[in-house]
């Protein structure tokens, strides 16, 4: 007893336990109320473009009300004013659909040979090259459409007329073809390819390698894998980077505002000279625009901006979804 | 004991892979064929024209060829073929556009390209002038103001946005990385709009460099931002975890040890942003307006540059005007590549590591 006793010691104060400062350091929270401010402006920018568009439209909202959306005619100068983005967005939609049309069978095709018919040392530079095509300015691309593509389309545009006029897509009454929707549908459809084939190529190369070589070694052909694996998996994928495609088409300008020659009606007729779009109709009228003219351009503007929003956002969450892997 | 076995008469191994020579022997000579008989029948048809002899004989070779392979290997093996094909054709497709632009442009501005061009303004310059006389010196002067301010505008912006994207989780880095989304694609169009509403008109500004850079700097934010995003998240986490381990908080470990390590990446996410904005047009048309002088002042006053100046010439609709537009178009699209091997040259020590 007296023994244990001893082994006891007396009580000691047990010492503090010692204080770990959990906050960040005063230099950290710099850091990061820095970059988060930065990463705002993101916001920032994007709300006073809303803003400011929605501000100096409003004037010509006011004036055309729900009609802005349902008018054919352009005429924000007269008395009474009379205009609406009906007639020209249905040529944006147009032009877009047309280039949609050119640009998305090249685009999954050199996607696809990228990455499974290239050899694999090309592949670096092919996805450089398709880069670069991004990169060449829209001008350009307009300058060469109008002065070399136009007249060597006015041949097939004459052709399709003659010998497919039965399909009212491409019925021309009058025999003359340039400045057509059709030659700006394709030249727009030039310059959405690389950006629809890059992102295509990166969902494409998402596919898991294992049940691609699975599907070869259980004696599917190439083309069997690509059909059976590659294309199901990257379905979504391909419908995002065409809405991708579609937003740079809808919100394209100096190309159409080269080469197309404008009116304010409905024409179907694809192949005839003529026609509409929202951006072109901007950069052609904004520099000897008075008030009231104005006020309707940015409207149109406004309308713009929130489509091509809405469409590129919707893309970029499907596109996203799918690069992050489902199939097992 | 033994076994008697007659010699097994062994199968010839088959030969998989094929020589060049072999694989392309079969198809060039479908090719041929097919192509002199589309010859013969354009010449005792009214069908005519290059192109359409071009069209006919393709698709005839996709059929010839389908059917060739068809007889000899079944029907996969022709499905599989006519892909290959069609794969390969649009390969093709998406090169071709660019050769036939840069040797379009070639042809068309070379001749535009003299001295008078990089030292003259088109100020004194009439209708009836050939294209010989005036230059652009007041346009290049513009673009390399313009896209320099840009520069200064955006990179920050964008390479911070970059960090916060890469280096934090929480609410706001997942809203901002599908605003950037959103804002990559931003009309240009409307991007001049907004400037033109805010700056121009609201802040009462007028027309100059400043405003056209603040449009440009618009559409260079986002690029910046996701290429700069991807670099950064391609620093080993070993290094950071090394830093933080140390005793190194947060923002030395960014600023020491992961941006210096991204470094050329970050070059090129910004030489790729410049690459984006040099050559854009529609904004400019209501943000520096253009002018045919000298304007050495960015924050005064209206300004060309290379687009505009060549936008402008073209819409002149006069052969002298449009053979100065196309040298301006010579010039951009010249630079807009070296810009962009400039990049892709970073890019590509930045991998191998000094």
């Amino acid at each position: 007893m007296h023994d244990v006793d001893l082994l006891i010691e007396p009580a000691r104060p047990l010492p503090e336990p010692r204080v770990i400062d959990p906050g960040l350091t005063v230099g950290d929270r710099a850091f990061r109320a820095l970059s988060a401010a930065g990463a705002s402006s993101v916001l920032v920018i994007l709300g006073l473009v809303a803003i400011f568009l929605f501000v100096d439209a409003s004037p010509a909202i006011k004036t055309a009300g729900f009609k802005f959306l349902t008018t054919f005619e352009w005429d924000p100068d007269g008395l009474p004013a009379h205009f609406g983005i009906a007639a020209v967005m249905f040529g944006t939609t147009m032009i877009a659909v047309i280039a949609l049309v050119v640009a998305m069978p090249i685009a999954v095709g050199s996607a696809l040979f990228v990455n499974e018919y290239a050899p694999a040392r090309l592949g670096r530079p092919l996805v450089a090259l398709l880069d670069l095509l991004a990169a060449v300015p829209s001008l350009i691309y307009g300058m060469w459409g109008l002065y070399y593509l136009q007249p060597h389309l006015m041949g097939s545009s004459r052709w399709l007329t003659d010998h497919l006029g039965f399909i009212p897509f491409f019925r021309t009454t009058r025999p003359v073809f340039g400045s057509s929707m059709f030659i700006a549908g394709i030249v727009v459809g030039l310059m959405v390819l690389p950006i629809v084939a890059s992102v295509t190529r990166e969902v494409l190369s998402q596919a898991p390698r294992g049940v691609c070589e699975a599907a070869l070694a259980l004696g599917g052909s190439r083309w069997g894998m690509i059909r059976s694996v590659i294309l199901p998996f990257g379905r979504s994928g391909i419908v995002g980077a065409a809405m991708l495609g579609l937003g740079r088409a809808l919100g394209e300008t100096i190309a159409i505002a080269l080469i197309l020659s404008f009116n304010f009606r409905i024409q179907t007729q694809v192949l005839a000279p003529g026609g509409g779009s929202v951006a072109g109709l901007i950069a052609n009228n904004f520099g000897e625009a008075g008030e009231a003219q104005r006020h309707a351009l940015v409207a149109a503007g406004l309308a713009l901006f929130v489509i091509t929003l809405i469409v590129n956002t919707v893309a970029r969450l499907i596109v996203n979804k799918t690069s992050k892997g489902k199939m097992e | 004991m033994s076994i008697a076995t007659a010699p097994v008469e062994l199968p010839q191994p088959r030969k998989v892979r094929q020589s060049p020579k072999e694989l392309l022997e079969r198809p060039l000579a479908i090719l041929a064929v097919v192509g002199v008989a589309m010859a013969a029948i354009f010449a005792v048809t009214p069908l005519s024209g290059g192109l359409g002899w071009a069209i006919c004989t393709y698709a005839g070779f996709v059929g010839a060829d389908a059917y060739d392979n068809y007889r000899s290997h079944g029907k996969v093996v022709a499905k599989d073929r006519v892909a290959t094909v069609l794969v390969y054709t649009a390969g093709l497709c998406t090169i071709v556009p660019l050769i036939l632009i840069v040797i379009y442009v070639l042809k068309q501005g070379l001749g535009g390209i003299t001295k008078a061009f990089f030292t003259e303004t088109l100020e004194s310059v009439g209708p009836a002038d050939p294209a010989t006389v005036g230059g652009a010196k007041h346009a290049i002067i513009g673009t390399f103001e313009q896209v320099g301010l840009a520069t200064l505008l955006a990179t920050p912006l964008g390479l911070l946005t970059a960090v916060h994207l890469a280096e934090s989780r929480g609410r706001l880095a997942r809203v901002t990385r599908v605003l950037v989304d959103a804002m990559s694609g931003i009309p240009s169009i409307v991007a001049g709009l907004f400037i033109y509403t805010m700056f121009v008109l609201k802040f009462d500004q007028g027309f100059s460099g400043l405003a056209a850079a603040m449009a440009l700097a618009v559409l260079m934010l986002p690029t910046v931002a996701r290429t700069a995003e991807e670099v950064i998240k391609l620093v080993p986490d070993g290094l950071r975890e090394s830093s933080l381990a140390l005793g190194a908080p947060q923002w030395k470990t960014v600023t020491k040890i992961v941006l210096p390590a991204a470094r050329s990446g970050l070059v090129t996410a910004t030489v790729l942003g410049v690459s984006r904005i040099a050559g854009e047009t529609a904004p400019l048309l209501m943000t520096s307006f253009g002018s045919d002088g000298v304007n050495t002042n960015p924050l005064h006053g209206a300004q060309s540059s290379l687009p505009l100046f060549a936008f402008q010439r073209v819409r002149a609709a006069l052969p002298t005007q449009i053979a100065r537009g196309w040298a301006g178009a010579l010039v951009l699209i010249l630079l807009v590549l070296a810009l962009f091997t400039i990049a892709r040259a970073v890019a590509a020590r930045g991998r191998k590591g000094p």
